[in-house]
């Protein structure tokens, strides 16, 4: 005997994911267009890694391979982690990260559904703290005058840490934009100057802020196809923008623009793809606000005070652990309930 | 215009309801046997007047209301009891209830009927026409309608009547008010009049355009004052009654209480229109109006005799061979029929023949991904992320502090589950785990206090015992001083044979003291059983053994029954 | 120094008296813990558990003499509530002593001889009859402890299993998930 309701949307799980992963293609096609096809040889290690973790996780905790596997949630991990860490980065760095993401933070709670926190996030933060130095040789954009490796070079590279003749790895790549502003500013440099410099483009990075203007087409996708809800990205940007805007009125000379915030390091990408992961995020729209302002703040006071080059990662974690608490004290008012009634 | 309100969620499912609007009404034939069950109405189950064998006439009544919350069941033809029995009926469990089944003789002949005019008669009197009558609920509640037409204690405002029908596939309301706007109307006066409500409100969804027209004109013919038709929008559930009285009034009357205590009474039109039939004619709740559509070659409404199985009932519809089961009611709440020999009810609003194709079984369920579009389409502004989860690890005071009791099941989170989890299902379980744990805890709360005041009994009494005792004594001692003294200590425990749990924690002397006596009882008590010729049997005039014989077969019939009909007879008469 | 002194002592005198106070005032009078497991026991009063009646039993758990096992009609769902009210470990019922599907008892009422010994026997009186009349069980009253049945000279008590009917029918728990979760 079945329960009503007989009738249900054709939406699925897969279906949403699938939607996720579409979403992500405009960021990924400026990326290599900017940047060069490295970073597809990231996203294929790690959806390898993912799925081949994911099958393994399933196996032993005796869960069907199939439905789970086909549902794209690791595929989702792995590009996503992929996306966060250098594309010239040797090949065991992604695996390591995303098969700790998948086995640790995923299926170690439970699996789909029931990981509090963002498993790419994870992967993500054990790579930092464990290969620092791996994680901070990011590749020049075009045009920046370095010298530029073919995709065969930049493969073997990966896989062998072997570079061509002559070349070192400091004339390759550079820092991320966010870092040289933290270095340049505590040379005591003025933002005016700092921004001056060639890495630097109108937004943000050079290159970088164009992949950034392609999650947010991605975004507006996601928020088309109602996959996620506007509260979190808004309130994630607006309170960024808002927090940044001030220390920037305030002192201009040593707080960088809010637009920069925004088109630099993984704002982006957190605003549509991080902090919409709706496991980790409270139900109620009030809910949401409240951690996607948290994570806005914690995000800029990461990349203006505290150590690490780029705050996304860590504030996504930090206000995953929130998510049970800021639940309990936003559950709406129930129909009929509201307005001090019984 | 009148300002209308929103409530929270709802979704937009297909509406499926062109299929059955194309052609009007059609009386459906009289089947070859009729399956009433006694129990079609919230409340008690309605007790058999009739006996097998008895003709009955069209509109007798074979079931008599039984306490308060009770309702008439009649005989929907002229006919033949053929049985009185426990057959399965539509309800989720497939389980057999209490039916009368009549075999019709086609004849359709009334019992002598007359009507009433309502402004002539007292409400007492016109509330029990329609106890009498067996009107009910037929928005598919089937609450009791003389329950509801009361307003001593509270001043009612507004009378909202619902036509939203809201369901998917549903239309059977939308035709009986394109047919018979105008006895609609004159019944919600009838309703108006019970409860001295100064407006009448009548909510139908803007997809039914006719019935929103043929109401306004009725409106307009008989010159009904503050009464007014309002298209409200198409959004599923927005016809069950407290997303109505939201809409049309801006009134959110919460779970456990009752829409009166703030000024609103709601009735289906089909309801108004069977109150008018009952007060004015006589006639009671014989028919109702079922839409019958899904696998079927000409989907329409018919006017169905309650206890029409259904399978003859779909017949003229011309199901398909390849449907595979029968959804009474709408797709998003309605009941997957046990059978389709069960009788159509007054809960009956539709029959939707389902083939695998338009309704496929469940897919299995994915984990939840907290997604939160059940929350968002919650009517009751609920969170069913949260009540799964707590109803599947069986934490149920925590699914109470989240509110599941104002989940009204309407279904609009299961239909939006990207995981496909069987949403409903879990609150339905868990809204029984916890009436069952009510009950039980209830149970044992009376078995405490019975026991409590079993060993207060036996205290008084073994102390009323050793007083006497003592008085005797005394009396004894004054008597003859020098007289031997029976010993207090083997009073005592002589005087406390009936202690069964004392006797167990009692030393062992007393036990096997007690054993004796027992034994001794037992060893008398066979003797006596060898001996048993129960006086009151001896000479027994004819007539009185012919009473004996048939209390006997009464009897055996009940133990044969008691696998099913026995506790249900006990738990009826709690 | 002296100040220092002084000072403490002030504090614990007045901690002292506070608690002194306290323990006069908020005194509960009886153990409240053995109101609490008696609340868990399911009343049946059918001494399945070895002592007198749930009152009893749930002395002997609060003083620490009884396990938490040995109430049957209590179910494994009562051995949890009493191991969370009582901060232990759960413990599953010893061999064959789990929980039998419940059931009323029911009297022969041509048999019975109206001999009172099951009225004695009837923990929560939920047997009427006096001596030779027959008996007959109230069937809501009955808790299904059968200790009228071993008292009973002929035999005539009989346990009937509650079967199941719509108004007692629940919903089950969901079992077409993708993985075959079991409640608890």
């Amino acid at each position: 005997m079945w329960s009503s309701p007989f009738i249900t949307t054709p939406t699925t799980v897969s279906q949403i994911m699938l939607r996720v992963l579409i979403a992500l293609f405009p960021g990924i096609a400026l990326y290599v267009w900017y940047f060069g096809p490295a970073i597809l040889v990231s996203i294929t290690l790690a959806s390898i890694t993912a799925l081949a973790c994911e099958a393994a996780m399933l196996k032993l905790r005796n869960r069907p391979l199939k439905p789970f596997l086909s549902d794209n949630s690791a595929l989702i991990t792995g590009w996503l982690l992929a996306l966060s860490i250098p594309s010239l980065a040797p090949w065991w760095l992604v695996v390591v990260g995303t098969a700790f993401g998948i086995v640790v933070a995923k299926h170690l709670y439970g699996g789909l559904g029931n990981n509090p926190f963002n498993p790419a996030m994870i992967g993500y933060a054990v790579l930092i703290i464990s290969f620092p130095m791996h994680m901070t040789h990011w590749i020049s954009p075009h045009g920046l005058g370095g010298i530029e490796l073919s995709f065969a070079e930049q493969l073997n590279y990966i896989f062998s840490g072997v570079l061509p003749g002559g070349s070192t790895l400091d004339a390759l790549t550079t820092a991320t934009p966010l870092d040289t502003l933290k270095t340049q500013l505590h040379l005591g440099l003025p933002v005016d100057a700092i921004r001056e410099m060639p890495i630097f483009g109108y937004l943000g990075g050079k290159g970088g802020e164009m992949v950034a203007i392609g999650f947010v087409i991605g975004g507006g996708y996601l928020l088309l196809t109602r996959v996620i809800n506007w509260v979190i990205p808004a309130t994630y940007l607006g309170t960024l923008f808002a927090i940044a805007a001030i220390f920037h009125l305030a002192d201009p000379v040593h707080y960088v623009a809010p637009l920069f915030h925004w088109f630099s390091g993984a704002a982006m990408l957190g605003a549509f793809f991080i902090y919409t992961d709706p496991i980790g995020s409270p139900n109620s729209h009030k809910g949401q606000v409240i951690y996607a302002a948290g994570a806005a703040l914690l995000t800029y006071l990461i990349r203006t005070f505290g150590g690490f080059p780029d705050g996304v990662a860590f504030a996504a974690l930090l206000m995953n652990i929130c998510v049970p608490l800021i639940d309990a004290y936003t559950q709406p008012k129930v129909f009929g309930k509201k307005g001090g009634g019984k | 215009m009148r300002q209308l309100f929103k409530f929270h969620g709802g979704v937009h499912a297909e509406t499926h309801k062109a299929e059955s609007t194309r052609t009007p009404i059609a009386q459906c034939a009289i089947p070859s046997k009729l399956v009433i069950p006694l129990h079609q109405h919230v409340g008690n189950r309605a007790v058999p007047t009739v006996q097998v064998g008895e003709r009955v006439l069209k509109g007798q009544i074979i079931g008599r209301p039984e306490g308060r919350l009770s309702s008439a069941v009649h005989a929907s033809t002229s006919g033949t009891v053929s049985a009185i029995d426990m057959q399965t009926v539509a309800h989720f469990s497939g389980l057999p209830d209490l039916c009368v089944t009549i075999i019709p003789d086609g004849n359709d002949e009334w019992i002598p009927h007359s009507g009433v005019d309502y402004k002539q008669t007292p409400h007492t009197e016109l509330r029990h026409r329609l106890r009498e009558a067996g009107i009910v609920g037929l928005g598919g509640a089937v609450f009791p309608s003389d329950m509801k037409s009361y307003s001593n204690k509270h001043k009612i405002k507004t009378l909202v009547l619902n036509g939203a029908e809201c369901e998917p596939y549903i239309t059977c309301d939308d035709l009986l008010m394109r047919e018979r706007a105008a006895d609609i109307l004159h019944g919600a006066e009838v309703l108006r009049e019970l409860l001295y409500a100064e407006e009448v409100l009548i909510g139908i969804e803007d997809n039914k355009p006719e019935a929103i027209a043929a109401m306004q004109q009725a409106v307009n013919d008989d010159r009904h004052a503050r009464m007014e038709v309002i298209a409200v929008p198409t959004l599923y559930p927005g016809g069950g009654a407290k997303q109505l009285i939201r809409v049309l009034t801006g009134i959110e009357v919460a779970a456990g209480v009752r829409s009166t205590e703030m000024g609103v009474q709601c009735f289906n039109v089909a309801t108004a229109w069977c109150a008018w039939r009952a007060i004015t004619y006589g006639e009671p709740l014989l028919a109702r109006i079922v839409t019958v559509t899904g696998n079927v070659e000409r989907a329409q409404n018919y006017e169905v005799l309650l206890g029409t199985p259904v399978d003859e009932l779909v017949v003229q519809a011309g199901s398909k061979p390849d449907t595979y089961k029968h959804i009474m009611g709408g797709p998003m709440m309605g009941v997957d029929l046990p059978s389709g020999a069960v009788g159509v009810t007054k809960a009956t609003n539709c029959i939707i023949e389902a083939s695998p194709a338009m309704f496929p079984p469940p897919q299995p369920a994915m984990p939840c991904i907290r997604c939160a579009r059940c929350a968002d389409v919650c009517p009751a502004e609920l969170q069913p992320q949260d009540l799964y989860w707590f109803a599947k690890s069986d934490n149920f005071g925590k699914t109470q502090e989240f509110s599941l009791f104002d989940c009204i099941e309407c279904g609009a989170c299961a239909y939006v589950c990207p995981s496909h989890i069987p949403l409903v299902q879990y609150y339905r379980y868990a809204k029984n785990e916890i009436w069952q744990r009510e009950k039980e805890q209830q149970a044992a709360e009376l078995a405490r206090e019975r026991h409590e005041y079993r060993q207060f009994r036996i205290e008084r009494e073994k102390q009323e015992k050793a007083e006497r005792l003592a008085q005797k004594e005394k009396a004894a001692l004054a008597a003859k001083p020098p007289a031997a003294t029976p010993l207090p200590v083997a009073a005592d425990q002589n005087a406390d044979p009936n202690n069964t749990l004392q006797m167990r924690v009692d030393t062992d002397i007393a036990r096997s003291n007690m054993q004796m006596r027992i034994d001794a009882a037992t060893a008398r008590a066979k003797e006596q059983a060898a001996a048993a010729q129960p006086k009151n049997t001896v000479a027994l005039t004819p007539q009185q053994q012919a009473e004996i014989a048939e209390i006997e077969a009464r009897r055996a019939k009940f133990h044969a029954n008691a696998s099913h009909s026995g506790a249900d007879d006990e738990s009826s008469k709690q | 120094m002296i100040a220092a002194l002084l000072v403490m002592i002030g504090i614990s005198l007045l901690l002292g008296a506070v608690l002194g106070f306290s323990a006069i005032k908020f005194h509960v009078e009886g153990n409240p813990l053995v109101e609490k497991i008696d609340a868990v026991l399911p009343q049946t009063q059918c001494g399945q558990c070895g002592y007198p009646g749930c009152k009893p039993y749930a002395e002997a758990i609060a003083k620490g003499e009884a396990d938490i096992n040995l109430c049957p009609p209590g179910g494994e769902e009562g051995i949890r509530k009493l191991a969370e009210l009582l901060g232990v470990d759960f413990k599953p019922f010893g061999e064959g002593a789990g929980p039998k599907a419940k059931s009323v008892a029911f009297i022969d009422e041509n048999i019975c001889i109206g001999c009172t010994l099951c009225l004695q026997a009837c923990p929560v009186d939920a047997i009427v009859g006096a001596a030779k009349q027959m008996h007959t069980i109230i069937a809501s009253e009955c808790t299904g402890c059968e200790l009228c049945l071993a008292p009973c000279p002929v035999d005539c008590i009989s346990m009937h299993t509650i079967p199941q009917y719509i108004g007692n029918w629940k919903w089950q728990y969901p079992t077409h998930s993708i993985v075959q979760v079991t409640a608890r």
